[in-house]
């Protein structure tokens, strides 16, 4: 084939993208051996925003968390708490930790299950079969019939017992309430819990780290990072296969987006204390997060309303119809949410970044944000919040209140906001109330953020960024690196839309 | 071998995640046990893109054949009857019309979920989306393929409902039709599965002690019978929830909220809050299945005055404050 003929643009289309939770399509251009252009199609729609309309207010409880069957306990959060904030509400103690302790063990499993079941599967594609360390990576890796899906699903579902002792069960709990949960936890449940996070973390120091959580914790450079890696061969845990296939295909230099992050803070403690702060981490350093600087933008979106003329969620509409799904510059589902005009990264290394890890902070800084730079801040996070959910557990106090009761039966007016971070990244409701009704209610959702599409500037979102310059090899279908960057941000695509 | 096709459409997924929480064995040995070969899991295989499209293909034109046909989420066919809500990423062409010609070539159809058996969730409120279940619209049969199809081997769309469904729901309905020769005597008027809709959440409830003297909590947490003020609908909903538990020892009863009757078509619009018991006259509308009015409201009133006081102050508590009084061997 001739330069020339190389040279040509090309066209393909990557779709039903899976191992992301629901479906996904996107388009790319491609010129010289690289993608110069992505457009990412989310390709549902339900309407949950318009389903809400006119419920009783609490009801939302029961409709949110069913946006998403992998993140439903983080709805679920985030509509108690816009509840709890237009009826001022606080929640008991009890209740925080509780909270606190369901959407950890939520988020942990969705960190588990990406990196296992998503992520992992891709390099024991034939594609690599003829690098050195294929045969034992595929053995372990390889989808659905790799090692580690046996040894992975059984710790996933027993560390999800603590849902069904402290949540009835997940996906989809009513347990969740704005003044805590109404699982009050007894003193023999408490012994139980503390006996389920033990067995989880004996796993997770077992198979995934090769080493103790607190060491794994303490990595605060690149270079300590390194030396622990290399104390012991490649195939010694987990982690280490991982950060051996990240060195091989240089998976440090893949998948730099928009390197602004966003986390809008985490898990309340007590008083107005979060253990994870909110704010937008850039090289340069971080900033303050506002909530009033976010608007949807809906000019590449199948949406009725106005375009170039983005909305604050409190304000913004949703509306679509067959005309809607016609317009002739729109390409996705999804709204382009901007945060003061800007592109925003969101997710587990916006949380880190934002919370100040200086490991992360020094990988990022140096390389950009990239497929390792996401994964290796799941991990970290697995490792980190583990202990952290075994405190909060041993300061369950089985003889106090589990819930702070309100009557939001009544006729309350009201609008509030709840603002959470989910496995994926920022989380936010926006809730109106008259006589008791709903009467406005908008939802984005991490991987709105993540897969947003352009806006009305065309600038396009962190995905579609971060898919730019990504190699394509010749006669490549499904190209494997887009693949690795798509999967690094995990996305959700049934929140995405919603 | 038998092959095993699984396809999200109008949902949330949650029934796949419910799914992979099964146990004793994990989902992955319990299908290689039973001699079930996964074609394609959308959360699960490595296959994406255009060597799915293929594999879809090769199905359509019987190169590979179809055994189990798995569709979670409901039938998206708006708007206005274009399918648009949905078009399966890579192809343009709406999910509804790759399950209706799938569904020609499957020996079973399975709609996994609420959504997929009678539209769920999704169709609630005005139902923008025009969201159905794959045979069943709500409790009329009829859904996207109509009230006539039969699979392969002679059977209705199979409706392993619930919202989400319980892993063993799943895979036992998958089982019995690997192993066992199912005939329609083994689902229930709505094609559900016997071997879970047979029960009643309510039946090894552990608030059952409170049911029997009618001490009612009235706010989450509390630890009384939550028919009378909190709208559960565990004496009427069709599931084995509390004597098949769900993520170890859990149910939505244990957990301190009501039973929203998840496995029921249409159980998303209620008519009235789902927290909330409506009533005539302070009687419950919804009377536990079976039981004629007159004699819950007659037995209702006799038990409510035989309540003990253990029984009475602890629904109202979120803590045990009596246990039961021991009663001792007379020793003299």
């Amino acid at each position: 084939m001739s330069q020339s003929e190389t040279d040509q643009p090309k066209r393909l289309s990557v779709g039903p993208f899976n191992r992301v939770e629901g479906d996904l399509d996107i388009k790319l251009e491609i010129a010289a051996g690289a993608v110069t252009s992505a457009r990412v199609n989310s390709t549902l729609y339900r309407g949950f925003e318009q389903i809400l309309i006119g419920k009783p207010a609490m009801d939302a409880l029961v409709y949110t968390p069913r946006i998403c069957g992998i993140c439903s306990v983080s709805q679920s959060v985030a509509c108690a708490r816009a509840l709890a904030d237009a009826s001022g509400v606080a929640m008991s103690p009890n209740g925080a930790l509780s909270q606190n302790l369901l959407l950890a063990n939520e988020s942990l499993t969705d960190l588990l299950t990406h990196f296992y079941l998503f992520f992992m599967p891709d390099f024991a594609r034939t594609v690599y079969q003829r690098e050195s360390w294929f045969e034992p990576v595929e053995r372990r890796f390889k989808a659905v019939k790799g090692q580690a899906t046996r040894e992975v699903l059984p710790a996933r579902a027993g560390f999800l017992h603590l849902m069904g002792l402290m949540a009835g069960h997940w996906p989809h709990t009513l347990a969740i309430q704005p003044g805590g949960t109404s699982k009050p936890v007894t003193k023999q449940e408490k012994i139980r819990l503390l006996a389920i996070l033990a067995e989880f973390r004996r796993f997770l120091e077992h198979v995934l780290f090769d080493d103790d959580l607190e060491v794994i914790s303490a990595l605060s450079t690149l270079e300590q990072l390194r030396a622990w890696q290399h104390q012991k061969d490649w195939q010694q845990g987990d982690l280490r296969r991982f950060l051996h296939l990240s060195d091989a295909l240089g998976l440090d230099q893949l998948g730099q987006a928009t390197d602004r992050y966003l986390s809008v803070g985490n898990f309340p403690l007590k008083e107005d204390a979060r253990l994870l702060p909110a704010g937008v981490w850039t090289p340069q350093g971080t900033q303050p997060f506002d909530v009033s600087l976010i608007t949807e933008d809906i000019s590449f979106s199948w949406m009725d309303g106005v375009d170039n003329q983005p909305l604050h969620p409190q304000q913004g509409q949703t509306e679509v119809s067959l005309r809607s799904s016609e317009k002739p510059e729109a390409y996705s589902w999804c709204k382009a949410p901007r945060l003061a005009g800007s592109v925003v990264e969101t997710g587990a290394l916006a949380r880190a970044l934002v919370g100040g890890n200086p490991l992360l902070a020094e990988l990022v800084t140096q390389y950009g944000g990239s497929v390792t730079a996401r994964v290796l801040g799941r991990l970290l996070e697995l490792a980190s919040l583990v202990p952290q959910m075994q405190l909060w557990a041993k300061s369950l106090q089985p003889d106090q209140p589990f819930c702070d009761h309100l009557d939001l039966h009544s006729q309350l007016d009201g609008e509030g906001v709840g603002l959470i971070e989910a496995a994926r990244g920022s989380l936010g409701h926006w809730v109106r109330i008259k006589n008791g009704k709903i009467s406005h209610y908008q939802i984005v959702a991490p991987t709105t953020w993540n897969f947003s599409p352009r806006d009305q500037h065309g600038v396009p979102g962190a995905l579609e960024q971060g898919l730019e310059g990504a190699p394509v090899q010749e006669g490549e279908k499904d190209p494997v690196a887009v693949q690795h960057i798509v999967r690094s941000f995990d996305p959700c695509m049934v929140c995405t839309v919603h | 071998m038998v092959n095993l096709l699984w396809l999200q459409s109008g949902g949330c997924g949650g029934c796949t995640m419910s799914l992979l929480n099964a146990e004793g064995p994990d989902l992955v040995s319990l299908l290689e046990n039973a001699g079930i070969h996964l074609l394609w899991h959308p959360s699960l295989s490595e296959e994406t893109g255009a060597d799915v499209v293929q594999l879809l293909e090769q199905i359509l034109s019987d190169e590979i054949s179809l055994d189990l046909l798995c569709i979670e989420g409901s039938m998206l066919r708006g708007p206005e009857g274009t399918g648009r809500f949905h078009l399966l990423g890579g192809t343009d062409i709406p999910m509804i019309e790759w399950v209706s010609r799938l569904s020609e070539k499957a020996g079973y159809t399975l709609a996994i979920g609420s959504c997929a058996a009678f539209g769920g969730i999704s169709s609630a409120s005005d139902n923008v989306t025009d969201a159905t279940g794959v045979q069943f619209e709500g409790e009329l049969r009829g859904g996207l393929l109509g009230g006539d199809y039969q699979s392969r081997n002679g059977m209705p769309v199979i409706n392993v409902s619930g919202c989400p469904t319980h892993p063993d729901w799943v895979t036992e309905t998958l089982l019995s039709l690997v192993l066992d020769t199912p005939s329609e005597d083994d689902f229930d008027d709505f094609f559900r599965p016997r071997l879970y809709a047979d029960q009643l959440v309510h039946h090894g409830c552990t608030r059952n002690e409170y049911y029997e003297y009618k001490a009612s909590a009235e706010l989450p947490g509390e630890l009384g019978c939550m028919m009378e003020h909190m709208g559960c609908l565990g004496t009427q909903a069709h599931a084995d929830c509390n004597s098949r538990p769900w993520n170890g020892n859990g149910s939505c009863t244990r957990g301190g909220y009501a039973c929203i009757n998840c496995t029921a078509p249409e159980f998303e619009e209620p008519r009235h809050s789902f927290v909330e018991t409506p009533k005539i006259a302070g009687i419950p509308v919804g009377l536990p299945t079976d039981m004629p009015k007159a004699w819950f409201v007659a037995l209702a009133s006799l038990s409510k005055a035989a309540t003990p006081d253990r029984l009475r102050h602890n629904a109202r508590s979120e803590n045990l404050i009596y246990p039961p009084t021991l009663h001792k061997k007379n020793h003299k």
